[in-house]
């Protein structure tokens, strides 16, 4: 079972990978993008992880995640704001109260995140997205969090190639071809926390 | 314009500069009588470019009369921003992402507005905008 420990340290990690990456996240969002994903991203995460320090320490992991996803929706400025916010509020309301959740329903609670995140955003897989990092990362949780992340970077990865049909470097057409996509890359980050929470076991 | 409570207006835009300009050219436009309260809600807190959550909660909380608010985006992140704060209820009651062009939608919003439409008028007026073609 996952405590709200588990969800904590995930954030931690994810606030601390995003520090890390900033730099890179942003050179990625340079040529198809506004060049602002790494730097948005780490203002919303420095916020999530000053949220979270004041949080409540008997908060259950649902509340925690709704906590964080509000606050990036409040802080990051650009779309990944309400696209992470929407991920990690849904996952959170599927948790609800408990204090305690199993592997199994951490993994609904995420398809169903990832799964509001497609209709806020009307993006599916292939169009170039934080969704095709996503979708097959919690797909492969069904396996185990370390399989999750390595489906995640392979997924981001992946988008090199494609053609962007959403957001900014949708106007690019041809031209986002062959860069991979920042918020696939992002959203491999996030997945890899994951694991890194979970001790990379299942 | 009837007795009754009128719709507000939010005008979202990752710029400060054109949500201010547009809600100006808009109240301009409509004048002639008493105009639907109308607030903008452009860029970041620090007056950057992008979308704020609260800088649209504000707006919405500030026009609000309690016949509905329409709310106009420009793209991307303020599109995303509106629809997750409807997802989750936060914006007051009857408040609704409007589908139309920014700038001709929300000069047809205030427009109906301020002639007493109710919220699914305005909407439509705002929306009507896309059918005009300029060539």
């Amino acid at each position: 079972m996952r405590d709200a420990d588990f969800f904590r340290r995930w954030l931690d990690a994810a606030a601390a990978a995003v520090e890390r990456e900033a730099d890179r996240l942003t050179e990625l969002d340079s040529p198809i993008g506004d060049a602002d994903h790494g730097s948005n991203l780490l203002r919303g995460f420095v916020a999530v992880r000053a949220a979270l320090a004041g949080a409540d320490a008997s908060a259950p992991p649902g509340a925690l995640l709704q906590l964080a996803g509000r606050t990036l929706i409040s802080t990051v400025g650009g779309a990944s704001g309400p696209l992470y916010g929407t991920l990690l509020r849904r996952t959170g309301k599927e948790l609800g109260e408990a204090a305690e959740v199993s592997d199994e329903q951490v993994r609904e609670a995420l398809d169903a995140g990832v799964d509001a995140v497609a209709r806020l955003g009307g993006a599916a897989p292939g169009d170039k997205t934080m969704l095709d990092a996503l979708v097959p990362g919690v797909a492969a949780l069904a396996t185990s969090y370390a399989d999750a992340a390595d489906a995640a970077d392979a997924g981001a990865v992946a988008t090199t190639p494609m053609l962007a049909r959403k957001g900014r470097a949708s106007y690019l057409g041809e031209r986002s071809i062959g860069h991979q996509d920042p918020g696939a890359t992002s959203s491999a980050l996030l997945l890899r926390a994951l694991a890194d929470a979970a001790g990379g076991a299942a | 314009m009837s007795a009754g409570p009128v719709v507000g207006i939010v005008l979202v835009s990752h710029s400060a500069a054109v949500a201010e300009s547009v809600a100006e050219l808009a109240r301009g436009l409509a004048a002639g009588g008493a105009v639907a309260p109308v607030a903008p809600a452009g860029g970041t807190v620090d007056g950057g470019l992008g979308t704020s959550a609260e800088l649209v909660l504000a707006a919405a909380a500030s026009v609000d009369r309690g016949a509905g608010v329409a709310l106009l985006t420009d793209l991307g992140s303020s599109v995303l921003t509106v629809k997750a704060l409807l997802e989750d209820e936060e914006l007051p009651a009857g408040s609704r992402l409007v589908d139309a062009p920014f700038l001709e939608g929300a000069v047809a919003a205030v427009v109906a507005a301020s002639a007493g439409a109710p919220l699914d008028a305005v909407a439509a007026a705002a929306a009507e905008a896309y059918d005009y073609r300029k060539a």
